[in-house]
């Protein structure tokens, strides 16, 4: 799979080199160079300097046609429009954005962006840690409806 | 009208400042909490010290009820998501942002975000109504001599569409070598006919570049040179 990181905070990057070494072709878009750093030196996939909302940077990076896109900046509009302009110009199979608000989250997904949202997550595992009972909110949500028609993915698994 | 107004800097702020004069009823959300309470003190109570982009603080600030709300903040992306939340989450009517990069307009308008204002375009529209395209456009200068590359983007309207450069009477020691015709350069032969769109490239010393605009781009009415023998 192609698969285009945006954001190469602690998270990208644990995912950009655990996609690469499972063998995936992966690239890394980060504002800073410095954010690379986080890489290991046996990262073999590519590191971009850039704005991962630019479709024009995006496509400069080789995001066209890629299968998955996640969007992991710290700015949860950042990653909305990520992932909206990867749907919608570049026709990328999945998008998926970390959104820490849970209503932008949960709204998104039914605009056709899938959504990760750590508020939810965490604060769900610490009442369990704790014996509350959490939210119930899944902290994950996927799309439920597509701006276009959605490619389907190889694997499943974004 | 009610008019809900994410984004307190210079356009936010004098955009609430003319709503209420025109009588409109104006919520300001603006999320630097001391900026806020700057404006607040000027327009009044009618200022929001949240994050126009959350949900939560959208819903309290009244997004709901509101028949427009104006995206102004100097983010794209912040103004993408305020008025996509306004529209699918709250249902307004009514959504309009402040786009910077011009590029991001057809996203944010397949977006469904109703009116996208770019400021950014405006000022680049004003400018380019500025520039005369009918000019000759010099390239290069040549070495140390008095040589330079010139060239011609030729219009309608034009002398030489139509016509081969045997037909064009070229200044002396100034001569037209190649043409550019849909991005493709190939050499000007004496039989090759100019049409509109062409790129002429010239090389020829600066005293010719008058005559040689006369040939190429025309004598246009507003800048009726009159070329002296």
């Amino acid at each position: 799979m192609k698969i285009v990181i945006v954001g190469c905070g602690r998270v990208g990057a644990v995912l950009a080199e655990a996609f690469d070494s499972a063998g995936h072709e992966v690239v890394i878009i980060d504002l800073s160079t410095r954010a690379f750093e986080r890489l290991s030196p046996e990262f073999r996939g590519q590191a971009i300097r850039g704005d991962g909302t630019d479709a024009d940077i995006l496509r400069r990076a080789g995001a066209d046609g890629a299968d998955v896109l996640l969007a992991l900046t710290e700015g949860d509009n950042r990653n909305v429009m990520a992932a909206q302009v990867a749907m919608e110009n570049l026709n990328v199979g999945r998008a998926m954005a970390k959104i820490n608000d849970p209503v932008r989250a949960a709204a998104y997904a039914e605009l056709g962006i899938a959504t990760v949202c750590r508020t939810t997550m965490l604060s769900d595992a610490i009442q369990a840690f704790v014996g509350l009972k959490g939210s119930g909110m899944p902290s994950v949500i996927d799309a439920v409806a597509h701006h276009h028609e959605p490619a389907p993915v190889a694997g499943g698994k974004a | 009208m009610f008019v809900l107004v994410v984004g307190g800097g210079k356009v936010g702020y004098y955009l609430t400042r003319e709503l209420i004069e025109s009588g409109h009823e104006v919520v300001l959300m603006e999320r630097d909490a001391a900026r806020a309470s700057q404006i607040a003190d000027e327009v009044g109570s009618i200022v929001v010290a949240h994050d126009g982009c959350e949900g939560k603080y959208l819903g309290e600030a009244g997004c709901n009820r509101a028949d427009i709300v104006a995206a102004v903040t100097g983010d794209d992306e912040d103004n993408l998501v305020i008025c996509q939340m306004a529209k699918h989450h709250f249902d307004v009517p009514r959504t309009i942002a402040r786009v910077n990069n011009p590029q991001n307009e057809a996203l944010f308008r397949h977006l469904g975000v109703d009116e996208i204002i770019s400021p950014t375009r405006m000022i680049l529209g004003s400018i380019e109504q500025d520039i005369p395209v009918h000019e000759l456009l010099h390239l290069a200068a040549l070495g140390d001599s008095d040589l330079e590359i010139i060239e011609a983007h030729l219009q309608a309207g034009s002398p030489a569409v139509g016509k081969s450069p045997s037909e064009l009477s070229m200044p002396e020691g100034c001569s037209l070598f190649a043409v550019v015709r849909d991005g493709v350069a190939t050499p000007l032969r004496s039989d090759t006919i100019l049409s509109v769109g062409d790129k002429v490239i010239a090389i020829g010393g600066s005293d010719c570049s008058d005559l040689l605009h006369d040939q190429l781009i025309g004598t246009s009415a507003d800048e009726a040179a009159p070329v002296a023998g």
